[in-house]
């Protein structure tokens, strides 16, 4: 029978079934960092148990790490505290873990990709909800509770109830300045934050088969946004070519075998998806966020909805709380909207081409008066290979903060955070209340629109300097 | 792991659709290294800006059944939600539609996330509000969720294996190891090309 890639994927990873139970599902790879694994190494610790596999586990410190002085020690007691007890724990169950000032540090998302440890058709897990984004390489890969962390810790395993199928389809021709976060960002407010429920999202097409690796996991990474578990896509030419050469990618003979085999991951022809979605590239523009969830966004164009064009009461009454959080009126062009800081970096867009991209527009520029840019790496090895760019520099000169690896502003856990009332333009996931800092206002937005509106200090496209 | 029978409790009203879990547990407190202690993060963020936010409510401080907007849970995994809700004293959230590893890290935990229609909801919402004192079965044994006051007589789906497992309070993990040997003879058939970090 025709099969889907999710489906083979999963099928190959099943230990055990058993009627009238979940499946036990065998887990390939195991990635771990400070916030959601301490009670899970702590319940390892009562019970007496080891971790199984510690050579299919990694760790690395990311969600709390300052971004500058990374020398002091870490000056809020308690991120030091969560920092240490993962140092303790990794050395203590014989896990291995990059840690602050290592140079495979970096957020979790970012680093297993640098290193070759993503790869086609694996079942890859984390206590965090991106590692979707490990889905660009057509691996099976979801977030999980730190129950289920500990699960793996200690079995290599979890038990799980297959997920359902969804096809997105993406069509067309992307047009100049459009990337792949206003895909995403287009696709969330398509099926909305909770569309994706229970699916794992394949997407598809000659747009998205266009992209580079690095974009597809921009792609990938949000599909948690739109509620889904998963999001895939099909490993090809550009997987293979991306994945050889580094670290732990197979070698010689071992990567033609590989090769072999991923491919044969593919959705076969035929193969049936229990939803499919579509969506024209040619109709895609710059997307921004107005609101407080990441569907609630618009193309940088229009402007702040009228919660009462809403005919679902329930989201219309969303609406006017996210108005009235936001601080925004309805009619207000988007392009009106002045922000006073500007993060680049997060595991959605803080790669490499990201920060190539924003340099591009930004270089020979300076950052709008009144303006604050951080410009934060998404590991380490990012912030060298930008620094050998020549990319490091045109941020610095430009008037932006060019920081350490780290998660940073993306949930402002460590001291990078908006003052209450503050508002930003920001490359990262999620524009919850709150997520950035107490108070504080988020806008969802792709690197290139983040770098215009450094310079303009409005929501703008690169088009808009241009016009200048 | 706390067995669930039958949960009888007052409950909250929560009208608000899309709570996510930055809302539940905001980041800053997510900082213990420990399992417990994570009620003070409860809603933290609304408690404090809004006097009259449910949970400031006098009238609903004893309450342990939380009736929730449609998409409770989503965004970040972190189970944390979970347990600031069960530190509060919660052991059943209801709603009409919930985030997928919400749901699965509530149930794994021991909180029972109970899927309603939202028509049943909004009536337990009427009832909850009109008397805070109105009281919520919850029927794991006969997957049925009743309050008389609110003229709910309600059955609700769970997996058998998931109901098994919280009737008994069985943790995961032990379950798991009873079949070490089928994980240990898929470990030998694992492609040798496959990635180790060691
Ligand atoms: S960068 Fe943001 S979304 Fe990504 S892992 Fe860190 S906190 Fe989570």
């Amino acid at each position: 029978m025709a099969r889907t890639m999710a489906e083979k994927v999963w099928e190959e990873h099943v230990v055990r079934r058993a009627d009238g139970e979940p499946d036990l599902l065998y887990i390939d790879l195991h990635l771990v960092h400070e916030v959601t694994s301490p009670q899970a190494f702590e319940g390892l610790r009562l019970a007496g148990r080891s971790v199984r596999r510690p050579d299919l586990t990694i760790a690395t410190e990311d969600h709390n790490v300052p971004t500058q002085d990374l020398l002091a020690p870490i000056a809020d007691p308690v991120s030091r505290k969560q920092v240490e007890t993962l140092r303790k724990n990794c050395s203590d169950f014989g896990v291995r873990l990059h840690p602050m000032g290592d140079i495979d540090q970096g957020v979790v998302h970012v680093v297993g990709p640098q290193l070759g440890l993503t790869q086609p058709g694996m079942t890859v897990v984390c206590g965090d909800s991106h590692t979707s984004t490990h889905g660009a390489f057509g691996a099976l890969a979801f977030g999980i509770g730190t129950s289920q962390v500990e699960h793996v810790l200690a079995t290599q395993t979890l038990t799980m109830a297959p997920f359902k199928t969804m096809s997105v389809t993406v069509d067309g021709t992307l047009r100049p300045g459009v990337s792949a976060k206003d895909i995403i960002l287009a696709v969330i407010a398509k099926i909305g934050t909770g569309g994706g429920q229970g699916y794992v999202i394949e997407y598809r097409g000659e747009v998205i088969e266009a992209l580079s690796m690095e974009a597809r996991m921009t792609v990938c990474n949000m599909s948690i946004e739109a509620g889904a578990r998963a999001g895939m896509i099909a490993p090809d030419q550009t997987t293979f070519d991306y994945i050889e050469g580094r670290p732990h990618a197979p070698k010689g003979a071992d990567f033609d075998a590989a090769v072999e085999h991923w491919k044969s991951l593919r959705t076969d022809e035929g193969a049936v998806f229990d939803a499919e979605v579509v969506l024209d590239a040619d109709e895609l523009s710059p997307f921004v966020t107005w609101g407080t969830n990441p569907g609630q966004g618009v193309p940088l164009d229009g402007s702040v909805p009228d919660p009462a064009s809403y005919e679902d009461p329930s989201a219309r009454a969303a609406a006017e709380k996210a108005l009235a959080y936001m601080d925004l009126k309805a009619g207000t062009p988007m392009r009106e909207v002045r922000v006073d800081t500007v993060f680049l970096g997060s595991c959605t867009n803080g790669r490499i081409e990201d920060l190539r991209t924003a340099a591009e527009i930004i270089r020979g520029r300076r950052v709008a008066e009144g303006v604050r840019m951080l410009v934060v790496p998404g590991s380490m090895r990012v912030k060298e290979q930008a620094n050998e760019e020549g990319l490091g520099r045109v941020f610095e000169e430009a008037g932006a903060e060019w920081r350490e690896a780290g998660c940073s502003m993306c949930l402002g856990m460590n001291p990078d955070q908006l003052k209450p009332g503050e508002r930003s333009a920001s490359t990262s996931n999620r524009n919850f209340e709150g997520r950035q800092g107490r108070g504080g206002r988020t806008h969802l937005v792709s690197p290139q629109v983040a770098a215009a509106t450094a310079v303009r200090g409005t929501l703008s496209s690169p088009a808009d300097l241009v016009a200048q | 792991m706390e067995k669930f029978d039958v949960h009888t409790g007052r409950a909250v009203p929560l009208r608000a659709s899309n709570v996510d879990t930055d809302q539940i547990i905001p980041a800053v407190y997510l900082k213990r290294v420990s399992r417990t202690g994570f009620e003070d993060g409860l809603f933290a963020e609304w408690r404090k800006s809004d006097p009259d936010f449910v949970l400031n409510r006098p009238e609903y401080q004893d309450a342990s059944v939380l009736v929730a907007g449609p998409d409770f849970g989503t965004g970040s995994s972190r189970e944390h939600a979970v347990w600031a809700l069960q530190d509060h004293g919660f052991r059943v959230v209801l709603s009409s539609r919930f985030a997928d590893i919400f749901r699965g890290n509530a149930l794994k935990g021991g909180l029972l996330a109970v899927l309603l229609p939202q028509e049943v909801i909004d009536r337990l919402w009427e009832a909850v509000e009109a008397d805070p004192a109105t009281e919520v079965t919850v029927d794991l044994v006969e997957r049925e969720v009743r309050s008389p006051a609110a003229n709910v007589r309600e059955p609700f789906e769970l997996d058998d294996y998931t109901r098994w497992r919280l009737l008994e309070g069985l943790d995961d993990i032990a379950l798991t190891l009873r079949h070490t040997d089928a994980i240990g003879a898929f470990e030998s058939t694992r492609k040798s090309w496959l990635p180790v970090t060691l």
